[in-house]
C-alpha cells in the first residue's frame, strides 16, 4: 500500500525559495509513488491560482514564449498529471477562508476548498506531515 | 494523535488578519475536528500573552480598523477550548516580560526542557 504523506503550504508564490523547494519535495514524493496532500495556508492558496500568466521580459530582451517564465499553477498541474501517471494522488486544499480574503477563488483543476479540519483529516491519514511555514 | 504547534515569527500581518493566523488554525481544528492541538510560544512569540497589548487605532484616510487583534484574548479562547499553551520561561525573561503582566492559565517550559515536551507529542509542527 503507497505512502501518504501531507504537507501544509504557507508562502505565496514568486516570493520565497521555499514555494519551489516544497514543490520539489512534492516531486520527489509522487515520482516515488506517494499519495501526497496539501492544505495551501494563507498566501500558498496562490500556488494554483488559474489566473497566473506568463509575461515578456523587456530587460532580459525576451518575448513571452522566448521568457516561458516559471508559473507554479503549471507545475502543480504537471505534479497533478506525475502522481497520476504513477497510479498515485496529489489531493490539494485551499483554504477557504484564506481564498476569499484574497480574492483567489479561481484555481486549477483538482484543487478543492477546505478547511483546517481538512488539514487535521489529512494528517491523521498520513504517515508524516511537514509543515513549511512562512518566516 | 497529539500536535504541537510551535510559533515563534510573532506578529506576522497580524494587523490584516486580525489575529495570529497559527493561534486561529490551532483553535479552528480544535473546533471544528477535535483535534488535540496545542500551542507553544518562543521566541518574540511569547508576547502574545501580554495583557497590555492594545492594537487599536489604524486607520487610513477614513478607513478605521475597528477589529484589531486581541491576541491575549484569542489565546484566552484557545485555552478555554481544551489548548496547553506553553510559553518558553527563558524568552519572557530576555525581554523583561514579568509573570503579573501575563494572562492566567499557561504554562511555562525551560529550553532544556523542550525536547522532553515534543517527546509527548506525536507531531510538532513548527509554523
Amino acid at each position: 500500500m503507497a505512502k501518504t504523506v501531507t504537507f501544509a503550504l504557507m508562502d505565496a508564490p514568486f516570493e520565497s525559495a521555499r514555494s519551489t523547494t516544497a514543490l520539489r519535495l512534492i516531486d520527489i514524493a509522487v515520482k516515488r509513488g506517494f499519495n501526497v496532500n496539501v492544505f495551501a495556508y494563507e498566501g500558498a492558496v496562490y500556488l494554483p491560482f488559474a489566473k497566473q500568466a506568463a509575461h515578456p521580459n523587456a530587460f532580459h530582451g525576451r518575448s513571452v514564449e522566448e521568457e516561458n517564465h516559471p508559473l507554479t499553477r503549471v507545475w502543480i498541474e504537471a505534479l497533478m498529471r506525475e502522481a497520476a501517471s504513477r497510479g498515485a494522488k496529489l489531493d490539494w486544499v485551499n483554504c477557504g477562508l484564506c481564498v476569499d480574503e484574497r480574492g483567489a477563488g479561481e484555481a486549477i483543476a483538482g484543487v478543492r476548498r477546505g478547511t483546517p479540519a481538512d488539514f487535521w483529516g489529512f494528517a491523521q491519514a498520513s504517515d508524516n506531515t511537514l509543515v513549511i511555514a512562512t518566516k | 494523535m497529539k500536535v504541537l504547534n510551535i510559533v515563534d515569527t510573532a506578529y506576522r500581518a497580524t494587523l490584516e488578519e486580525q489575529d495570529d493566523t497559527i493561534v486561529w488554525i490551532t483553535a479552528a481544528m480544535r473546533t471544528n475536528a477535535n483535534a488535540p492541538v496545542d500551542l507553544l510560544l518562543r521566541g518574540n512569540a511569547v508576547n502574545y500573552a501580554v495583557k497590555a497589548q492594545d492594537a487599536s487605532g489604524l486607520s487610513f484616510g477614513d478607513q478605521r480598523q475597528t477589529q484589531p487583534p486581541q491576541l491575549a484574548k484569542d489565546l484566552e479562547k484557545l485555552r478555554e477550548k481544551g489548548a496547553k499553551i506553553f510559553l518558553v520561561r527563558e524568552a519572557l525573561r530576555e525581554r523583561g516580560i514579568e509573570d503579573g503582566e501575563l494572562i492566567a492559565g499557561l504554562e511555562f517550559v525551560a529550553r532544556d526542557a523542550l525536547a522532553r515536551l515534543f517527546g509527548e507529542y506525536d507531531q510538532v509542527w513548527h509554523w
